[in-house]
């Protein structure tokens, strides 16, 4: 299957030069990969995406898709898993859908271990209400929301992730699609929450992929212990050098299971009677 | 009777299983049940009645006071009728009264026996059995039942209570068994959770919140028993959203919340409504406004679904007003939402969720009504696909060749976000389209129900749980009177309800709100203005007493 199958009819509004051009590609790819490596069939992929300028990604990919809520990515990527546990989901969000609007989700979807991969396009601004502040904007950004300057401690997505019992934790940069794919591949491949925090720059409103292109490396290629849960977390403070890659991975038993063993309850039927049932009451 | 202790002194059980134990013999049972918002301590109680006929609700006065503390013959003595008795803990209280006093050393018989101190409710129905004349091998059969092994030690009491009553107390009557096949005793809850299950529900999300959690205590322990499964995430914005993902995927699911909780759940309600993606919000009142009076009823809710979720979309409400009605009527909503991919809403309340009735259950009224699926692929599959109806043949994720998308953005045909003046309206008019295909499906089902005497001129007007009390009232004014109940709230039957008001020449509208908000609905699609009205909102069922008072005022009865 080429990638190029899965471009939509719809045209992009995206701003030029945005970085989710880059992750939109990336995501064809994988998913191009996933059906030409015979672990998922197309009309077994689902993408949910949340709202703000990410959230498009659901109309600009021709495959399955919920296009839901603001803030509210990971429930109904719950519900499609717990309806139909052999489809494959990959649910977007922005900085504003995951980490305000929508945190509560998050922090339960990580600690169940739900089997989805979850990318969080982090850009540090809430863009498509043209600029005001996020959980992850950092001390002194001025925006409309914020014209002082914004003066909230920002949330670090790794540490957060982490801490909710998350057994995929990466980030990602934009800037360097190559590895953002490989990356996606290995979030895809994980069996259960594979969360990847990707940061990225708005063209627009957050110009900030220069400072971070001088600063990013790949923790990976230094040894990093991705089963040390200590290591990840000290590396997840870095901040004069800004590790890019896998973080933490572990194996953990994942919530559909545990919730369903190997039922699809989409193939099931209804029981026929609820004759014993009723006698029950009597 | 009443049944009265602290909470966590399990007498909603022993009340549950005594009004079982006269379901069995033939009886009708009603079990009634008033707590307040705490897990130990206050005052609980319960109510029961039985009879040869049909109970529809419990009477204020009653003719024995099942006490296991000292609070519950103070707050109920006024209750007892002329030649009532009080049964109680006389390990715990006392009592020197006017009336019978039962004394029953529960406390002791619970600690000779070895057992823990919510068994004292076995020794006690075993001493209710005895007084009623029940055989005490029906009172084991019903414990039996209800802890299945762990029943032993409360066998055991509920001996020794019955044959305590034996020796020392006289009967106060002897139930006979009567020539009726016992019918369920059931819940308002338990009734809606298998109307939706016979309907092809396979996931129930909710978050609990009472009365709902009603429902969850039931569908959770009997899940696997029913053939699906219970999730309960981390909020009502998550369970709403969660029940959503599932419906695109092809699953029957319904949401159970309370007012407060579905006001949690307004946006995705609206999403259900945009996106065309079937969902059924069971929704319990309890007095409100915000956390109200939770454990107590009300009848305040109705404008709130009925106006629920931003924008314009069709939906379904259904109000039921017994558990038969509670198990067809959340069938119907389960099956109308798949047919027209709409959101509905069965609209119940505390006092029809909890409360127990001998009533018959007719499985073969609900099955899985079909929804319009696509099949063939003559053409590229379209979720928004405009049709005369307005229902677009639906498909799930996984079927080979189709491209399923929803969106909460307004859209094309395919799911693409759209925002043309034409495009936007065009799907618009295509969801609302849907709510004339709603109607003329409505137009074959039971959309209102006429009590009474259908010639009467008198007429009562109600809706929900409201039903019972009504029916009790009017067994005791003894006049020819029609009782209007309706079902549906949306679509609203203005076809049936029209009809019976012009009929009527005076009309009588009971709420249990304040507000009149069936009779301002009325007014909306009727013009027909109801200025007599029988309101309240103090958490209790009406009193069929005090209401046969309301009624006689009202029509100008002597």
């Amino acid at each position: 299957m080429d990638m190029r199958e899965f471009d939509s009819p719809t045209k992009n509004t995206w701003c030029p030069g945005c970085n989710n051009f880059g992750i939109l590609a990336v995501v064809k790819q994988v998913l191009a990969e996933l059906v030409n490596s015979g672990k998922a069939k197309p009309e077994e992929l689902v993408i949910v995406s949340g709202v703000g300028c990410h959230g498009k990604i659901s109309d600009y990919v021709k495959v399955n898709s919920f296009y839901c809520l603001h803030g509210r990515v990971l429930p109904p990527a719950m519900g499609i898993k717990v309806a139909n546990q052999r489809l494959k989901v990959i649910a977007f969000a922005g900085d504003g859908d995951a980490y305000a609007e929508g945190i509560s989700h998050v922090v339960h979807a990580a600690r169940r271990n739900l089997d989805v991969t979850f990318v969080v396009h982090d850009n540090e601004v809430f863009a498509l209400t043209t600029s005001q502040v996020t959980p992850t904007t950092k001390i002194g950004f001025r925006t409309k929301s914020a014209p002082k300057g914004s003066f909230e401690t920002p949330l670090n997505p790794l540490h957060l992730m982490l801490s909710c019992g998350a057994t995929f934790v990466a980030r990602g940069f934009s800037g360097d699609p190559r590895h953002l794919k490989s990356l996606l591949i290995e979030a895809v491949r994980h069996r259960g929450f594979g969360f990847i925090d990707v940061l990225q720059e708005c063209v627009t409103f957050n110009p900030i992929r220069e400072k971070y292109a001088s600063k990013i490396y790949d923790l990976n290629k230094e040894g990093h212990d991705v089963t040390n849960f200590s290591a990840a977390w000290e590396k997840a403070c870095e901040v004069e050098r800004i590790p890019i890659g896998i973080f933490y991975r572990v194996e953990k038993e994942i919530y559909e299971k545990q919730l369903l063993g190997d039922r699809i309850l989409a193939d099931e039927g209804t029981i026929p009677s609820i004759k014993k049932v009723l006698q029950e009451f009597t | 009777m009443a049944i009265g202790g602290q909470a966590g002194d399990g007498l909603m059980r022993a009340a549950e299983l005594t009004g079982r134990m006269f379901n069995r013999l033939g009886l009708h049972a009603f079990v009634f049940n008033d707590y307040g918002s705490l897990i130990r301590g206050g005052h609980n109680f319960c109510k029961i009645r039985a009879s040869s006929r049909q109970v529809w609700l419990h009477r204020g006065s009653v003719e024995l006071i099942a006490a296991v503390n000292q609070d519950t013959i103070a707050k109920h003595e006024n209750e007892l009728t002329e030649d009532g008795r009080i049964l109680y803990d006389s390990d715990v209280a006392k009592y020197e009264g006017p009336h019978r006093a039962l004394p029953i050393p529960l406390t002791t018989m619970v600690k000779q026996a070895g057992g823990i101190s919510i068994m004292r409710n076995s020794a006690m129905i075993g001493a209710i059995a005895c007084l009623y004349g029940i055989a005490q091998g029906l009172v084991s059969e019903i414990l039996n039942q209800a802890y299945g092994d762990k029943a032993t030690k409360n066998i055991e009491l509920a001996k020794t209570g019955y044959e305590y009553a034996e020796k020392n107390f006289e009967q106060i009557l002897k139930v006979e068994a009567i020539g009726r096949n016992p019918t369920p005793f059931i819940s308002g809850a338990e009734a809606v959770a298998l109307g939706a299950v016979k309907a092809g529900m396979k996931l129930y999300v909710t978050y609990p919140m009472t009365p709902s959690t009603a429902i969850l205590n039931y569908v959770g322990p009997n899940q696997d028993e029913l053939g699906i499964v219970l999730v309960h995430p981390e909020n009502e914005i998550g369970v709403a959203n969660m029940a959503l993902g599932a419906a695109y995927a092809g699953v029957r699911t319904m949401v159970g919340t309370a007012g407060g909780g579905f006001a949690l759940m307004q946006e995705a309600f609206s999403m259900a409504g945009q996106s065309e993606i079937p969902v059924v919000f069971a929704v319990g009142q309890r007095v409100a406004p915000a956390v109200g009076a939770p454990t107590y009823t009300a009848q305040a809710d109705l404008k709130f679904v009925l106006n629920a979720g931003h924008g314009e979309f069709p939906r379904i409400v259904v109000a039921p007003g017994d558990p038969e009605e509670a198990f067809v009527k959340a069938g119907e909503a389960m099956n109308l939402a798949w047919k027209y991919q709409s959101p509905a809403i069965v609209l119940v309340d505390k006092h029809l969720l909890e409360s127990y009735m001998s009533i018959g259950i007719d499985e073969s009224k609900v099955w899985v009504e079909p929804a319009k699926v696509a099949e063939g692929q003559e053409e590229e599959y379209k979720r928004y696909r405009f049709t005369d109806s307005g229902v677009s043949p639906i498909a799930f994720p996984g079927k080979a060749g189709a491209i399923i998308k929803v969106t909460s953005y307004e859209h094309n045909e395919y799911g693409y976000a759209e925002e043309t003046p034409d495009g936007i309206e065009k799907m618009q008019k295509k969801r609302l389209l849907k709510m004339s295909s709603i109607i003329q499906d409505l137009k074959g089902r039971e959309t209102v129900k006429i009590h009474g005497t259908p010639a009467a001129e008198n007429l009562v007007v109600a809706w929900g749980s409201t039903k019972g009390a009504i029916l009790e009232t009017m067994a005791l004014v003894n006049k020819p009177l029609k009782f209007l109940q309706i079902l549906y709230l949306s679509p609203f039957p203005e076809w049936e309800v029209s009809r019976h008001l012009r009929a009527a020449k005076n009309v009588v509208l009971v709420e249990g709100n304040l507000t009149g908000q069936l009779g301002s609905l009325i007014t909306e699609h009727t013009g027909f203005h109801i200025k007599n009205t029988v309101l309240k909102n103090d958490g209790r069922p009406f009193d069929p007493v005090l209401l046969a008072g309301k009624l006689q005022e009202a029509f100008g009865w002597t």
